[in-house]
């Protein structure tokens, strides 16, 4: 009863009644989030037997596979430098514009250019790869458009069907993604810093290069990794344009899944992407902390 | 500033291209999705008419993006609250947590919900998409909701709390009006994340397409493209319109309170 006593007291206090908001959707994640996570790590250890049976003896025989098997190897560092150039050209491509809206746009205009970038992100994903498709294709928009003012003769056709077609897409569709962290950033710095530097004697450039970029740092480190986590598992965009030389890790685990019936070596995949990312996205955020911090020291 | 403005409008040109070229093609009468256009039909249109797979895939597409989005901001309702009044132990942890489906691929989502389902003995359904996009828009009107919350004075609860309303009917008499923009936000919002969802769709839906489970498939044949167009210009407006109310919504949530933050991101 004392015990009972002191949880009811408990779910009165400020703590208490936070917890108990906060559980149905922590539940709810709990359930639908963590269980089946853990659940495709164990299966990845597991052996698949028949359509829904498996041989639950532990075994390394799928990561053996996934990491000795060159098919695997070849498609999984094509994912990584796939969503690596994606993150680079999206990042460098919306800087400028993030920079742009927070300190060329008159605040009352801001939002407007916000949602503006923000629109074409929320259009039918589908519709807009195949419309790359469309635009990038042998009689497609880009060929036709260039034959016809004469800049080339024949058709290009390094443009479809590769890896190339691939991170065009991937950098469109991801780019509001980059374009809002390094924008809140941006917003966040104290417009009196960048005067005061002006004040003692800094030029633009260098106000720009010692104050506003390290100051914008924890934005870029965002937009990196909210662009370069969901890049690596995308299945759409290497599908409908990547043809046979552009397909990606998604592909496979969606191949090894639904088509070869082999669930076991389609986690495990699964469970290495996933494994490989969170490597590169923690020691990016370790380098990125260190390099914002550096700079802080350099300025002295 | 006047360069950088240049490249600020050449690049929302390059975000917008694809969504131009859609109209183009859907009145164009031309079977072929390329240039030159040939003349203006609204064939295609009516051609949507008679795709009764499709009516069927739109109808259980309705079901799942009215239910998910129900479910994702009653479950952000409750999250966002507990993150805005109340501080918690494990708090960073839990709504980190919670969050995580924003930058989890898609994909890892579908197939360790497939992995679930599959070794509990179920059926995929239409439930089974329900419960994938019901996880993946929750942080988003968690996102929405936080705002909503946090610009709410408390005095106002403490007020009716003095005047003898019980909890219940103060969040139903006070809390629920003022937060209601961001409600109808969080709505509109995760229906249109899920009605646009692809992948965990096409891992969880079983025998029943979602409509962009069944627009997937009409992309393989060439004679349906023309169809895909018209389809595609009239999901892309009605998500502009969508996305347009919400945001509507969301400012004159924001607007009480002058604090403004510019997106739903």
């Amino acid at each position: 009863m004392a015990a009972s006593g002191r949880i009811r007291r408990f779910f009165r206090t400020e703590q208490g009644i936070g917890m108990l908001l906060v559980s149905p959707t922590a539940l709810y994640a709990l359930l639908l989030l963590a269980v089946p996570l853990i659940a495709i790590f164990v299966i990845s250890f597991w052996t698949q037997t028949g359509v829904r049976d498996f041989d639950t003896a532990f075994t390394l025989a799928n990561y053996k596979e996934a990491l000795t098997d060159p098919l695997y190897r070849q498609l999984m560092l094509r994912s990584l430098m796939v969503s690596g150039l994606v993150t680079l050209i999206t990042v460098v491509l919306a800087f400028p514009i993030a920079y742009f809206v927070s300190f060329g746009v008159k605040p009352e205009h801001k939002s407007l250019w916000i949602f503006l970038i923000t629109i074409p992100f929320w259009t039918s994903y589908l519709i807009r790869v195949f419309l790359w498709k469309v635009i990038l294709g042998y009689n497609g928009v880009l060929n036709s458009g260039l034959q016809a003012v004469g800049i080339i003769e024949e058709p290009l056709s390094f443009i479809l069907y590769n890896v190339n077609a691939v991170i065009i897409t991937l950098a469109h569709a991801y780019a509001p993604f980059a374009i809002l962290p390094i924008f809140v950033a941006l917003e966040k710095i104290d417009r009196s810093l960048l005067e005061a530097s002006r004040d003692l004697g800094e030029s633009r450039t260098m106000t720009f290069l010692r104050v506003t970029l390290p100051l914008a740092a924890p934005g870029v480190v965002a937009a990196v990794l909210i662009v370069f986590i969901p890049t690596i598992g995308d299945y759409v965009t290497p599908r409908l344009v990547g043809g046979p030389g552009g397909l990606m890790i998604a592909n496979m685990i969606q191949t090894q899944f639904l088509r070869l019936n082999n669930a076991p070596l389609g986690a495990t995949l699964a469970v290495l992407a996933m494994l490989i990312v969170a490597v590169i996205a923690i020691a990016f955020l370790i380098l990125g902390n260190r390099a914002a911090g550096g700079k802080k020291g350099a300025r002295k | 500033m006047k360069s950088l403005k240049t490249y600020a409008i050449l690049y929302l040109i390059f975000l917008y291209a694809p969504i131009f070229l859609l109209p183009l093609f859907a009145f164009n009468s031309s079977t072929i999705i390329a240039f030159p256009l040939e003349s203006f039909t609204t064939e295609w249109f009516t051609e949507l008419l008679t795709l009764s797979e499709m009516h069927g895939a739109l109808l259980n597409s309705l079901k799942i993006a009215v239910t998910s989005a129900v479910l994702a901001t009653t479950l952000g309702i409750f999250a966002a609250m507990a993150v805005s009044r109340y501080s918690f132990p494990g708090q960073k942890g839990i709504m980190g947590f919670i969050m995580l489906p924003l930058v989890l691929p898609e994909i890892i989502v579908a197939v360790s919900l497939l992995i679930v389902i599959l070794r509990m003995g179920l059926d995929t359904g239409a439930w089974s998409v329900i419960a994938g996009h019901t996880l993946i828009c929750t942080p988003f009107a968690i996102a929405i909701l936080q705002s909503a919350f946090a610009a709410l004075d408390p005095s106002l609860e403490e007020a009716a709390y003095d005047l003898g309303e019980t909890p219940a009917s103060t969040f139903r008499l006070v809390t629920l009006p003022l937060v209601m923009p961001g409600i109808i936000s969080a709505l509109l919002i995760s229906f249109t994340i899920s009605m646009d969802e692809f992948i965990i769709a096409f891992f969880l839906t079983g025998a029943e397409p979602t409509l962009p489970v069944y627009l997937f498939s009409m992309l393989r044949f060439p004679k349906l493209l023309p169809a895909v167009m018209a389809l595609g210009t009239i999901l892309v407006v009605l998500s502009i319109l969508l996305i347009t109310i919400a945001e509507f919504f969301r400012r004159r949530g924001a607007k009480r309170t002058g604090n403004d933050t510019g997106g739903f991101l």
